[in-house]
């Protein structure tokens, strides 16, 4: 029986679709007060005054903080290893102290017995802020976040290879400025978070806990001053994460912190305008980015210079994107030379953080637009271009000669030019190009395009798995994994299973509760399936062993012999008949007489690889002319996966990846007015795409080249859809409107294509009149 | 405080509101039933669609007394003793659900189109599902799952 590689259904539905979930509104604590928080409306000032006067007299409040009773929290630390230069000197206080950077920016705090009264007397609270000259533009002159701190924090520099000699000897040099606009998770859950003092067991409980609970229990304790015991994370139902939730904010500080001292329950929601405004965005960045060629298109070198908008606060990911962003711009193409400059600023909005596929969706279309350009400007095919420059098959394990967090970059296994072979086959792009050429042949706008990345996943440094049995072979595989709806359950009960011979819809997987096991990673990177299944198949194999050992004894038959098959041991097939015995009775007898209840086995995995997998996608789009409105009428994906533990889950995140990237090409972008005052308030401006909007995301899933970092052979699989969502869609349009390269930022708004058209117009008008001699 | 009666998923609650609270705050917060969810407040994103007298309505833009006397349905109704029905069923195996946060919402507005007995086409079917957000899936399986239960109800979209 071998469940790796079986699209089963998932183990985590029963609760979602009967409505028995336990989300963080779900949730409930006898005698909890609701906090609700109260945001500078101003983008840069200096706090006078707070009155809270009235608020603390209003119906069911009970306290009011501003930022002195919480003076001796120290600001929210950067993770350990992501900080850079001096950005670990622009952190956040969980309430303003006396500076206010951005409009959402934590001023007070509200508790009272009822989540309606704890706004009403939110709103009473009056903030006295004078306002500073704010920093809206990413491309604005910096300016002081703090007196001798620059609002460029950090200028990282990566490369390697001489890129000064190869543009010295270029036949062609091609350049161009591509930009990225703020974008954001936006879980359709907003966060939420409930702290309880529990007595009995002297222990601080955070309820609601997502993505990364072991890592954020360490930075936790230390900021509430608390010994790591006295400290505990569970993780309910999360709606969705996306880089997003999970990340310690002011607000889930405040909210532990309050029940810590009130030594009462705290509950706090956020609300969806809050959400747009104070949980990370993303993704904005600027790029003027240069390509050495050769007279064939082969890239001889590329120096790439870059501004990233971190906000107005460093937080807990530090340098992440931008790190990300230079190591992994390169991509799919060999480049050899390259050298990246990226430049962190802040500026007067909301701060940052990661965003599903973070720094990868970013260089995916700006190195894409890149290739359009070259072929754009050297008259050679797009697609042409993309295969002279990829990575090939016996280059394989690929070393770029630099390191990400201190690890080597080593693509690990691919036929990149067989996949790309394959997926143009596969959507028949042939006969897409021909259908594209002949509608625009006769009038209409229509375009595709084909780009190509990879992805990096399946990260380390380690994951601890403890799979316990019961002596009625019941099993619980206990982890540090987190789930944020990716289907965690169902692939690590089917690894389990699968190395167990028993059935995987009785396990039970437990993840995001730290008093269960000591360490975890958590939900991170697309790390889940490679580290924790890798773990998860070696603590499986140990029990395995022992039910193995000990049927071996009563079976009177070797343990060569045996194997275990729908949770009975017994004789291998094909060697003879023999007795056999269930799983359960053998766990049986293996605990008879101990007094412990389980069989345990606990393990470890530790990696220092990443895994990197290539991928493309094929967008086809039409423009109407008229509006400039895109309209997506075929999205495909491939994607070289290794080995896919449960093809139905990886085409679940590839089809929701793209649709998510889709979003962020054409519609979601966080805007603000040049006071730094918020324009994407609500799902009315932030415009996520619905049913309406997008096709059927159509996936090819390859198991052609499984990773060579891990026993299980598994790659990383939960951003390949979104990364190349926007280079693909970009890249189409271009090929629509006759003009490859020539979309320079994202989203294309209608406004923003419509500029472009309106130019090519203005362009053909000029020619025109110049031929007939009309003066202009 | 005013009190008032809902009717939900064929149970009685009598419950106190003040004129402010939403329905969907009701069903969650005083009737207990906390499977409809809230994902904007602001009447965009579906999550909290319930059905009011078999109508679909955004119990977050409906005050809970306008619901008065009213029959509403809402996804612990859907199963029967803990057996999905054909919509559950049908997400399930088509994986039409990641978080499932958006998945009440879609399976009462679906319910609604099934319930309906009428004919649906794909592009009906794709408008009606627009109303609705849902930041996981990208759409795909979620059509793909009540499509399947129209089909087998006889409602393709043939002679639409
Ligand atoms: S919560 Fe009602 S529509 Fe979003
Ligand atoms: S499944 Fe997560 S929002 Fe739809």
């Amino acid at each position: 029986m071998t469940l790796i590689g079986k699209s089963v259904p998932r183990l985590e539905d029963r609760e979602l679709l009967t409505g028995t979930g336990r989300f963080a509104g779900d949730q409930n604590f006898e005698g909890q007060l609701h906090m609700r928080v109260v945001r500078a409306s101003l983008a840069h000032g200096r706090i006078l005054s707070v009155d809270t006067a009235a608020a603390a007299a209003s119906p069911g409040v009970f306290a009011v903080w501003t930022g002195v009773d919480v003076a001796d929290v120290s600001p929210i630390n950067l993770r350990p290893g992501s900080a850079l230069q001096d950005l670990e000197k622009c952190r956040q206080h969980i309430l303003a102290q006396d500076i206010v950077r951005y409009v959402g920016e934590p001023v007070a705090v509200v508790f009272a017995d009822d989540p309606y009264r704890a706004e009403d007397a939110a709103e009473l609270i009056w903030a006295d802020i004078e306002e500073l000259p704010p920093v809206v533009g990413l491309m604005d002159m910096p300016g002081e976040f703090a007196p001798g701190v620059s609002t460029e924090p950090a200028v990282l520099v990566k490369g390697y290879g001489d890129v000064d000699a190869a543009f010295a000897s270029a036949a062609h040099i091609v350049d161009c400025e591509l930009s990225v606009g703020r974008h954001a998770g936006v879980p359709l859950e907003t966060r939420g978070a409930l702290a309880i003092w529990n007595d009995d067991e002297n222990r601080l409980e955070f309820h609601a806990a997502a993505k990364i609970p072991h890592t954020n229990r360490i930075a936790l304790a230390e900021l509430l001053g608390l010994e790591l015991d006295q400290l505990h994370l569970f993780e309910g139902h999360v709606g969705g994460g996306f880089g997003v939730r999970g990340e310690i904010y002011p607000d889930e500080v405040l909210v532990n912190l309050a029940a810590l001292r009130f030594r009462r329950p705290v509950k706090w929601i956020e609300d969806r305008m809050e959400h747009l405004i104070a949980a990370n965005h993303s993704r904005e960045q600027t790029h003027r980015i240069r390509a050495a060629i050769n007279a064939d298109g082969l890239i001889l070198a590329i120096d790439d210079e870059f501004w990233f908008n971190q906000g107005a606060y460093a937080r807990t990911h530090g340098a992440t994107v931008p790190v990300v962003s230079a190591t992994m711009l390169p991509g799919p193409y060999k480049v050899p030379a390259y050298r990246a400059t990226g430049r962190i600023r802040l500026t007067n909005v909301t701060p940052a953080g990661t965003y599903r596929g973070p720094g990868r969706y970013e260089t995916t279309f700006v190195r894409e637009q890149l290739m359009d350009t070259i072929a754009a400007e050297l008259d050679l095919d797009p697609l042409a271009v993309r295969r002279t420059n990829l990575i090939a098959a016996d280059e394989m394990p690929y070393e770029r000669p630099f390191e990400i967090g201190g690890k080597p970059i080593i693509y690990d296994s691919g036929d990149y030019p067989e996949s790309l072979a394959r997926f143009l086959d596969h959507v028949d792009y042939d006969a897409v190009q021909a259908e594209m050429a002949e509608r625009r042949a006769s009038g209409e706008m229509a375009g595709a395009a084909i780009i190509c990345f990879v992805e990096l996943g399946g990260d380390g440094p380690f994951d601890d798995v403890r799979v316990e049995m019961d002596t009625d072979g019941r099993v619980e595989v206990i982890t540090g994994v987190a789930s944020v709806g990716q289907g965690v359950e169902t692939v690590i009960a089917q690894i389990c299973a699968d190395t167990l011979g028993i059935d995987y819809a009785g396990i039970t997987v437990t993840h995001g509760q730290t008093d269960r096991i000591a360490r975890g990673q958590g939900a991170r990177a697309s790390r889940v399936t490679v580290m924790t299944g890798n773990a998860t198949h070696k603590a499986a194999s140990g029990v395995r062993g022992m039910l193995l050992e000990k049927a071996a004894e009563l079976l009177q038959s070797p343990v060569e012999t045996l194997e275990i098959s729908d949770g009975v041991i017994g004789i291998v097939e094909g060697l003879g008949e023999g007795p056999s015995v269930t799983v359960a009775a053998a766990a049986a007898e293996i605990l008879r007489g101990q007094n412990a209840p389980r069989i345990a086995v606990e393990e470890s995995f530790e990696n220092d690889r990443a895994t990197y997998s290539f991928g493309a996608q094929l967008a086809v789009v039409v423009v109407d002319p008229l509006t400039a409105g895109v309209t997506v009428e075929r999205f495909a994906v491939v994607y070289d996966i290794g080995r896919a533990v449960n093809p139905m889950l990886v085409e679940g995140q590839l089809v929701g990846g793209a649709v998510q990237g889709i979003g962020g090409a054409l519609f979601e972008e966080f805007l603000y007015d040049e006071t730094g005052q918020p324009l994407s308030v609500s799902f009315a401006d932030y415009l996520m795409p619905t049913a309406a909007e997008v096709p059927d995301v159509e996936c090819l899933v390859l198991e052609d080249s499984p990773s060579t970092t891990n026993p299980l052979t598994l790659k990383s699989g939960g951003d390949p859809g979104i990364t190349g969502a926007g280079a693909a869609i970009a890249a189409a349009i271009g090929d629509a409107i006759g003009r490859p390269g020539a979309i320079k930022r994202l989203p294309v708004t209608p406004l923003r294509l419509r500029a472009i058209l309106r130019g090519d117009a203005d362009r053909k008008q000029e020619k025109n009149n110049a031929e007939n001699g009309v003066s202009t | 405080m005013t009190r008032i009666q809902l009717n939900v998923n064929e149970t009685i609650h009598d419950v106190e509101v003040e004129p402010r609270h939403s329905l969907v705050d009701t069903l969650r917060e005083g009737c207990g039933l906390t499977g409809s969810h809230i994902g904007c407040e602001h009447g965009v994103c579906g999550a909290c669609t319930v059905l009011v007298d078999d109508q679909p309505v955004r119990g977050c833009l409906m005050f809970a007394v306008q619901a008065d006397g009213k029959d509403i349905r809402t996804v612990e109704g859907l199963d029967d003793d803990g057996a999905f029905n054909a919509l559950q069923q049908a997400f399930h195996e088509h994986h039409a659900l990641q978080c499932g946060f958006c998945t009440p919402g879609m399976l009462m507005l679906a319910t609604w189109i099934v319930e309906r007995g009428l004919p649906v086409d794909d592009n009906e079917l794709r408008e009606i599902m627009a109303s609705n957000l849902c930041r996981c899936t990208g759409y795909r399986n979620i059509l793909r799952a009540v499509r399947a239960v129209l089909d087998a109800s006889g409602q393709d979209g043939a002679g639409a």
